[in-house]
């Protein structure tokens, strides 16, 4: 197996959907000759031809709407929007259109052949509109599946399973990782489930959950409390939308609390759905408040990055708190 | 495209500036109001046979109309749109095309649907969002669609169909396949961003696509002069670099004529084509709307004076091809149908509870089921509060 980082196994995956697959199709602003702004498409419209990997004008409506269209036609569509701050102007097409597609028309037409993959989160000094978590809109829009892997091993698996999968699926690539984070990846073909978080860590005294970059700070966090005999369970939830409850409760119903850490503002953020839902299921379980540590509700600053972001000292004192409660 | 070989026009040398006037857009007319083909008109490929059967669906697509707005009035059907004095944009748009191609409607275009030979039984399902439904009762009436004839599901949110036409036609070439997708909307949908989107998308990346704007001078209330100052719609598919024609969208033979070639050259070249129908919405905008309170009876009173199925029906008489007595029992007969049918559709059940969860994805997830779980719960309790469904699950 190689080393390689996030991009290669993204680029990887891509290869193997478009070798197996002569309808499918890469496309978006600078994804054709040039690879990519981040040269996740490096070298497949060499491989594959013009047709099939292409740029496209600058238009995120146009990109995600000819998406649409081009998967409920049968071809699958893999449409990359080139920072997920920029996916907004496309916000009708996927919540109205992609969403619901499929319950609209009585499964007369779907566009399950849909993959919209697009850079996400923070800590690269981006401020506002380079950085953002916007998971938690799509969150709220039943027919989506939203995926958000957290290293080169998940993301090549965890998107040759979102192209496969027979329904639209948001794809976040945690953009802090894509060179940073290097690990082994099979060469060859594999896939992981969505809608399956995945215990990281077992541990009986507390649980973190996380997801994309932010399970490197949690994990961080964990090692720091274990310092202090605090045996922290580490959950990668992966999958957004829609997610996988049983696994979480599981865990909770075991360690009595739980600290959910993402990058997104904390006000109706995607820890807030959890939150409610586990002290649902696990009231009787539960030893203390469920914890959210989370970015402030701002717009993501660039000069105070540091202090705005949730990293592992923030999450070790809510941990800290969470067992002394 | 190099930046040297960017500007290939004339060069000059005092500031000239350009307008709209500069670009003059005729207007295809080819059948006059008494049925009569202009001298040297360029008649489409048509016979006694396609004749007969695009009148058909005109005909029965304003039977259709009238009946609904009855039993909207009537209080039986929730929403009806006609599409009175259109109607030769749907029906002959959709008379150009092979069957293969595909369609796509904004919301005003059945005559396309009843072209194809959407079953009456369909439509009344559809109207009633009953259990027959194919759409399963989701969508409010009008939102038709179907897999088998190649017309795409109607949504109600403006334009998003106009970049999807455009990559389900690129989908189409890639295949290889005899096939374009044709895609209609209104010129109000027209300044959405997604025309826009739509329209650059298909000239840069080359996709078979036919874009039809039904210019009738209204969005709801708003005339076309606080739409847009440009010269219609026309005018700016020659800005994207797209071959643009318009037409007098009450002429079925223009119509024809247009599409046919429209159709020929999208699938020889694999580019888009855009055709700006010209013509006016007799009717309201929707039975929720009454147009009495932006226009005048006189205005409406010119444009019927236009009817586009009583141009065709003129021009079939001078072809001897039809009469007023095959005109009558044809109507009449339309009529006995329709009224029919919406007899029977409305009686058919609601849907089955359990298909407010299936669809939402391939498979319905954990949550869905456990949330319609509830759901049967609660209405097994208080069965009066919920009619349709109680005790039928």
């Amino acid at each position: 197996m190689a080393q390689i980082n996030l991009l290669q196994a993204i680029n990887s995956a891509l290869d193997i959907a478009m070798a197996e697959n002569k309808s499918t199709v890469c496309f978006g602003e600078d994804v054709g000759h040039f690879g990519g702004v981040f040269r996740a498409t490096s070298g497949l419209q060499e491989k594959y031809g013009k047709a099939r990997c292409f740029n496209t004008p600058l238009v995120e409506q146009g990109i995600i709407g000819f998406a649409n269209g081009l998967a409920a036609q049968g071809s699958v569509a893999i449409a990359e929007i080139q920072f997920a701050d920029y996916i907004f102007p496309a916000f009708d097409q996927i919540v109205n259109e992609a969403a619901k597609f499929r319950y609209r028309s009585g499964n007369e037409f779907n566009v399950g052949k849909l993959t919209i993959r697009s850079p996400y989160g923070g800590g690269i000094a981006g401020g506002l509109y380079h950085s953002q978590s916007p998971e938690a809109y799509f969150a709220h829009t039943p027919g989506l599946k939203v995926v958000i892997p957290r290293n080169p091993y998940q993301a090549k698996g965890l998107l040759l399973a979102s192209i496969r999968d027979d329904n639209p699926v948001i794809f976040f690539e945690p953009k802090r990782l894509y060179r940073a984070s290097v690990g082994e990846v099979p060469e060859e073909d594999y896939q992981l489930p969505l809608g399956k978080a995945e215990v990281v860590q077992t541990g009986t005294d507390i649980t973190l959950l996380a997801w994309g970059a932010q399970m490197e700070i949690i994990e961080k966090a964990a090692q720091m409390a274990s310092n202090d005999g605090i045996s922290c369970e580490v959950v990668d939830l992966r999958t957004i939308l829609p997610w996988d409850i049983e696994t979480i409760s599981n865990s909770v119903m075991k360690t009595g609390r739980l600290l959910i850490s993402q990058e997104a503002p904390l006000t109706a953020g995607f820890a807030s759905e959890i939150a409610a839902t586990i002290q649902s299921e696990c009231f009787l379980h539960l030893e203390s408040p469920i914890a959210r540590v989370c970015g402030l509700d701002t717009p993501y600053p660039l000069a105070l990055e540091k202090e705005y972001v949730s990293d592992h000292l923030k999450v070790y004192e809510a941990i800290i708190k969470s067992v002394n409660f | 495209m190099s930046t040297e070989l960017y500007n290939d026009g004339p060069v000059v040398h005092q500031a000239t500036f350009i307008d709209g006037t500069s670009v003059e857009i005729p207007e295809l007319r080819i059948l006059d109001q008494d049925g009569i083909t202009y001298p040297g008109a360029d008649l489409p490929d048509i016979d006694q046979a396609l004749a007969t059967k695009i009148y058909h669906s005109l005909a029965f697509h304003r039977v259709l109309d009238e009946r609904m707005v009855a039993s909207q009035r009537q209080g039986r059907l929730s929403f009806y749109m006609t599409a009175l004095g259109e109607e030769a944009t749907s029906v002959g748009g959709a008379a150009g095309l092979k069957p293969q191609d595909m369609i796509m409607m904004q919301y005003r275009e059945q005559g396309a649907l009843i072209y194809r030979g959407f079953d009456l039984e369909d439509l009344m399902n559809q109207l009633f969002s009953n259990a027959g439904d194919l759409g399963k009762g989701r969508q409010m009436p009008i939102h038709y669609g179907s897999k088998a004839l190649n017309c795409m599901t109607v949504s109600s949110p403006l334009a998003t169909q106009i970049p999807q036409a455009t990559g389900y036609a690129y989908g189409q070439k890639l295949q290889g396949a005899d096939a374009v997708t044709i895609c209609y909307f209104g010129e109000g949908a027209a300044s959405e961003g997604d025309f826009h989107a739509g329209l650059n998308m298909a000239a840069v990346q080359e996709a078979p696509v036919i874009f039809f704007c039904r210019n009738n001078g209204y969005a709801i209330s708003t005339p076309s002069d606080e739409q847009f100052k440009g010269n219609g719609i026309a005018s700016r598919g020659v800005g994207y670099g797209i071959k643009t024609i318009r037409i007098d969208g009450n002429d079925i033979l223009a119509v024809l004529k247009a599409t046919q070639i429209a159709r020929a050259y999208a699938v020889k070249e694999s580019k888009p084509v855009l055709i700006e129908a010209m013509s006016y919405r007799l009717g309201a905008h929707s039975t929720s709307d009454d147009p009495s309170g932006y226009r005048t009876k006189e205005e409406e009173a010119k444009w019927q004076s236009h009817d586009p199925i009583l141009r065709m029906k003129n021009w079939l008489i001078k072809q001897n091809w039809w009469d007023e007595a095959q005109e009558t029992t044809l109507f009449e007969k339309y009529r006995e149908e329709v009224l029919a049918a919406v007899k029977v559709a409305e009686k058919i059940d609601k849907p089955h509870i359990d298909t407010m969860i299936t669809d939402v994805y391939d498979v319905p997830s954990a949550q869905l089921q456990a949330q319609l779980e509830e759901v049967k719960a609660h209405v097994n309790k208080y069965p009066e509060a919920y009619p349709f469904t109680a005790g039928k699950f």
